[in-house]
């Protein structure tokens, strides 16, 4: 599966949205790995944005987040979401459906 | 001493609720929900949780302005908004007034993956801004254990679900949280370990084809409530707890009285009637006249200017009216002038709950004087005997203290189970009976009318024949026999007898006066001879004596001849002194 889609994915710009509450240790952990992850393997062609819920309680219902860390993966499609603070990369990985770059 | 308790509980500070608006279910729960505090809501499918929170959030909202909070889990809020429109909740409308937020969960395990520690902040910071955006006072969240499906890591979901409740309590929310029932707990996923402070069980049994609803309340920290399971109802305009059972017997009573329809009936009573607000059986089998009676009865009622709702069980409205006016009752006229209300359901159409329910909602809408029911044995089909008298029991109260004269006619059988149900379940609730019943001859029946009981007043014991003329009922006068009451042909014949006897009687006496008659008429004539043969002797008599005293007196005159021709001077009266 994951080589049918690679073409296509190589050349999109990934939409990440990762919502937050507050700095709490869960959220600040799963930003850094976040980062770290998107800077390793999708460089370039990521648009990473992080939405704290206590400023914009608003836009939790928009993507239906109930879990906090939540990662959406708005683009491409379909819609992902990860849920906790990312501390698992294999996994992290696996639920974008992001090809690693290190085993190039 | 039971004074002192009352007044003191009166006087005790009472645990704040939050009046639901359902109809009967606050009065079950003695004013409602726990004020700002988590209810549990649960039941199996299609019990009508989802219905009860939202009717709960739009009550509060409509009656006692108090914003809510829908937070579905299961359905989205077009969905919702659509469910309950046909009860009158427009919910579009009260979002659109920023009275009512509809939040729509959508948990899907398939999009969700898990890594690493996570918790349900969204969930509180959606909720705590719907309440929020609303100042919502009340909150439902229906259905939360579809959160179960949605993340896998129970143990991180139950320490956040207790978290939640804690959270919502602090808030000072009125919360509804429904849950599935699960399988010998209350709920799947044990949620009623969470929520304890008030738990409501919804149930949906169907038994013989019926289904009925009932609604018990299981816990309730902090208050009493009704313990029992009470049949409870969608209706129309939402959800109808019934009306609980009141135990108190302690109804206004009336000293009016009420004609029964029948003069010759109201005759039979002490005071000429029933009683007003009373209710009145009258049990019989088939063919007995029964409806009749209550046709005359409702007829009555209307002629006095008053109300009756009349529910027949058999009869359409049409054919009631057709064959009470072959007998001189005529319903139409009261039909068309609104005072008779004649609502005629089969009995299985609806689950005994809801007839009741009906019954209630006609009762409060028409507000009759009198209310028929014929018969109440027909209830019977759709529920077992105990239910019924339950149900007839709700309906007799609920009648008595509204003061509505109640008239329920009854089937009997030979067979023992409904008679038995009529005498045991009903009749000690009735305050009148009437029994109609078949008097069998030889070779026909007739129709006998006996009071069985009448309470508070003196009532004739005569078992009656009546017949059903063409001008209504009539009750006849009681024929005595040679061996007791006589009815039907043995009345005409015994009446026949009667007459016959009556008419030889009256020819006997005719023809010993004429006897007497001819006798004096006779005796008459014989005088008549007598006294002619008599006059004819007086008068022979009388001429011979007339005849003797012509010769004494010729003789007379002779001798004075003599004497003068021989003075006798001094012979006469010497020979006088001489003789002696």
């Amino acid at each position: 599966m994951a080589e049918d889609l690679n073409d296509p994915l190589d050349d999109e710009t990934w939409e990440l949205r990762l919502y937050v509450a507050g700095q709490t240790p869960k959220s600040v952990t799963a930003v850094a790995n976040l980062r770290k992850y998107c800077e390793q393997h999708l460089k370039g062609r990521y648009k990473l944005e992080v939405i704290d819920l206590l400023v914009n309680p608003q836009l939790a219902e928009g993507d239906q987040i109930l879990a906090i860390p939540t990662l959406v993966r708005k683009v491409p499609e379909p819609i992902r979401k990860i849920i906790g603070d990312l501390s698992n990369e294999e996994k992290v990985l696996v639920g974008l459906d992001v090809r690693p770059v290190i085993s190039k | 001493m039971p004074e002192n308790s009352s007044s003191a509980s009166a006087t005790l500070p009472q645990l704040p609720k939050a009046p639901t608006g359902i109809e009967g279910l606050d009065e079950i729960t003695e004013g409602g929900l726990p004020l700002g505090r988590p209810t549990l809501i649960c039941g199996s499918a299609g019990c009508g949780k989802t219905l009860m929170g939202i009717e709960f959030l739009v009550r509060g909202i409509t009656e006692f302005n108090e914003p809510g909070v829908l937070m579905a889990f299961e359905e989205t809020a077009e969905e919702l908004a659509a469910n309950v429109a046909s009860l009158g909740f427009d919910l579009k409308d009260l979002q659109a007034r920023k009275l009512l937020r509809v939040d729509h969960v959508h948990v899907d395990r398939s999009e969700i993956e898990e890594t690493g520690e996570y918790d349900l902040e969204g969930l509180f910071i959606r909720l705590g801004y719907a309440i929020d955006a609303v100042g919502a006072k009340r909150v439902v969240l229906d259905t939360i254990e579809s959160l179960f499906s949605g993340f896998p890591n129970e143990s991180v979901l139950r320490s956040e679900i207790r978290r939640l409740f804690r959270w919502l309590k602090d808030k000072g929310v009125t919360t509804i949280i429904t849950a599935e029932r699960g399988d010998g707990t209350l709920t799947r996923q044990g949620l009623e370990e969470y929520v304890s402070d008030c738990v409501i069980l919804l149930d949906n049994r169907v038994i013989d084809q019926i289904t009925t609803r009932r609604l018990r309340v299981v816990k309730y920290r902090g208050s009493t409530h009704g313990t029992n399971e009470y049949p409870y109802l969608i209706t129309g305009e939402g959800i109808s707890v019934l009306p609980v059972t009141s135990l108190r017997l302690e109804h206004e009573v009336s000293n009016n009285i009420v004609s029964s329809g029948v003069p010759a009936l109201d005759e039979m009573f002490g005071r000429r009637g029933f009683y007003e607000g009373s209710s009145v059986l009258v049990t019989g089998t088939a063919g007995t006249a029964k409806t009749t009676l209550a046709a005359a009865f409702a007829e009555k009622i209307c002629e006095e200017n008053k109300r009756c709702l009349f529910f027949a069980f058999e009869e359409s409205p049409q054919q009631l009216i057709r064959n009470m006016a072959s007998v001189g009752i005529d319903l139409r006229g009261h039909v068309n002038e609104g005072r008779l209300r004649i609502e005629a359901s089969r009995p299985t159409l609806n689950g005994l709950e809801q007839h009741l329910v009906t019954l209630h909602r006609l009762v409060k809408e028409f507000k009759p004087d009198a209310v028929v029911i014929d018969p109440i044995t027909n209830l019977i089909t759709v529920g077992n005997i105990s239910e019924v008298r339950s149900m007839l029991t709700r309906l007799i109260d609920f009648l008595k203290v509204s003061g509505i004269t109640a008239y329920f006619t009854a089937l009997i059988n030979g067979g023992v189970g409904r008679a038995e149900m009529t005498e045991e379940g009903v009749s000690s609730l009735v305050d009148t009976w009437i029994s109609v019943r078949d008097l069998e001859g030889v070779g026909e029946r007739n129709r006998g009318l006996s009071i069985l009981k009448s309470r508070g007043m003196a009532h004739s014991n005569q078992v009656r024949e009546f017949i059903v003329t063409e001008h209504g009922i009539e009750l006849l006068d009681v024929v005595l026999g040679p061996t007791g009451i006589v009815t039907g042909a043995g009345r005409l014949t015994q009446q026949l007898q009667e007459h016959a006897q009556a008419l030889a009687s009256q020819q006997e006496t005719e023809r010993r006066d004429r006897e007497l008659e001819r006798r004096r008429r006779m005796l008459e004539a014989n005088i008549a001879n007598l006294r002619t043969e008599f006059e004819s002797v007086e008068e022979e008599l009388r001429q011979i004596s007339t005849h003797e005293q012509s010769r004494n007196e010729a003789l007379q005159s002779g001798k004075q001849r003599i004497t003068a021709a021989n003075p006798p001077a001094f012979n006469a009266p010497l020979s006088g002194e001489t003789g002696k």
